[in-house]
């Protein structure tokens, strides 16, 4: 359901203010979403500065150095830091993207950062994604088959059909593509959204993948597909630089072509 | 354990609008005011049949300042639809997902849609005045 405002306990208020580090001359600001479990507050922004010449070139560093150094309450995933885990999925400054990989000198002025938007907040910046994982696992994300591999050696696939999954195997399900689509916000309790679209699209398009019908069977439904109205905010905050709106639209095709 | 009830993180007020997005709920909004505008324009044709006095009112309506503004608005809601109908329409053939033709083609729609609108009145009063 469509819901423009955040319902009472989730509006933010404003929040604490650290002090700016002492003899630095170049610093940044981030304004940082906090929510505890721990006591009964409303989630608040608060406010540190970042001495810059301390610090290295990522938000996700400026990040880790306001956890080290000024508030270890501080709570956000993080892992890799190098675009290929996607634990660091938030939004940034209006859009989602992975703090490791978005320099804090692509962004002018101030830093604002909250968890992926419309997610339950299991603290601070770490979303609860457990309907997105579930999603993931209702489309079946692994081959199948019908008949049996050769004997002596693997599948194999040619060198073409290998290449249509290029723009799709390099999806790392941070999450930040289907957390950016309006129509997931009202509908993600039936719309699959972007990132297990794009994922359905890759089994799909898969030439070693066998249970094609059953697949496009699975997504037949006004909602889990059809709910996608090229908003295309999906393509335009991808860290990967994918395309799921344009994977969707190969589906939509499929699901026409096999009525003939 | 004082908070067992999670927030729901911030959507709509946080999230940097993108022309995308903007022409995307413009089409579905556009959509909505067609309805009232087609809604308008059978009773001005129901007003036809219905005789002089009925006519006149529907007329008057239509013809006062309040009434020709809501039929501007109509017509740019018509064209605006129309031209990104067409975006639709490439997209539906998996066409038109790069996002610089996207935005270009975006642009283009809405571009297309007031030029239209200023023609299509821009006519109408030189014939009709």
């Amino acid at each position: 359901m469509v819901e423009l405002t955040l319902p009472k306990n989730s509006r933010v208020g404003t929040g604490k203010t650290h002090p700016k580090p002492e003899g630095s001359t170049k610093t940044k600001t981030f304004n940082v979403y906090r929510w505890s479990p721990d006591d009964t507050e409303n989630p608040r922004i608060d406010t540190y500065h970042v001495d810059l010449e301390d610090c290295g070139p990522m938000i996700l560093d400026g990040l880790i150095k306001i956890k080290n150094e000024i508030d270890p309450t501080l709570t956000f995933r993080r892992s890799c830091r190098e675009g290929i885990c996607g634990s660091c999925a938030m939004n940034i400054n209006g859009t989602n993207t992975l703090a490791c990989t978005k320099g804090m000198d692509e962004v002018s002025g101030d830093i604002n950062i909250y968890p992926l938007p419309h997610q339950p907040v299991v603290k601070d910046l770490v979303p609860d994604l457990t309907n997105f994982y579930a999603q993931y696992a209702s489309i079946k994300p692994w081959m199948q088959t019908q008949t049996p591999p050769p004997p002596d050696r693997e599948r194999l696939q040619s060198k073409e059909d290998r290449e249509k999954l290029d723009g799709l195997y390099e999806c790392i399900l941070c999450a930040c593509c289907s957390t950016s689509c309006p129509s997931y916000w009202w509908n993600s309790d039936r719309f699959l959204g972007p990132a297990i679209l794009l994922q359905a699209y890759r089994w799909l398009a898969d030439s070693r993948d066998e249970n094609t019908g059953e697949r496009l069977d699975n997504l037949e439904d006004p909602f889990r597909l059809y709910r996608c109205h090229t908003i295309m905010n999906c393509a335009n905050t991808c860290p990967k630089g994918l395309n799921p709106a344009k994977a969707i639209a190969e589906i939509k095709k499929m699901m026409v072509e096999r009525r003939g | 354990m004082a908070n067992v009830e999670r927030p729901l993180s911030p959507h709509l007020g946080i999230y940097k609008p993108q022309i995308t997005m903007v022409t995307s709920i413009t089409h579905r909004i556009t959509g909505v005011a067609l309805g009232g505008g087609t809604l308008l324009l059978a009773w001005w044709l129901i007003a036809i049949a219905a005789g002089p006095e009925a006519f006149e009112i529907a007329n008057g309506f239509i013809s006062s300042w309040f009434g020709q503004l809501i039929l501007f608005g109509f017509t740019w809601a018509l064209f605006y639809h129309l031209c990104n109908g067409i975006r639709h329409l490439f997209w539906d053939a998996g066409k038109g997902f790069e996002l610089p033709t996207m935005r270009k083609s975006g642009m283009a729609a809405i571009i297309m849609s007031v030029v239209l609108t200023l023609l299509t009145w821009g006519i109408s009063f030189g014939i009709g005045g």
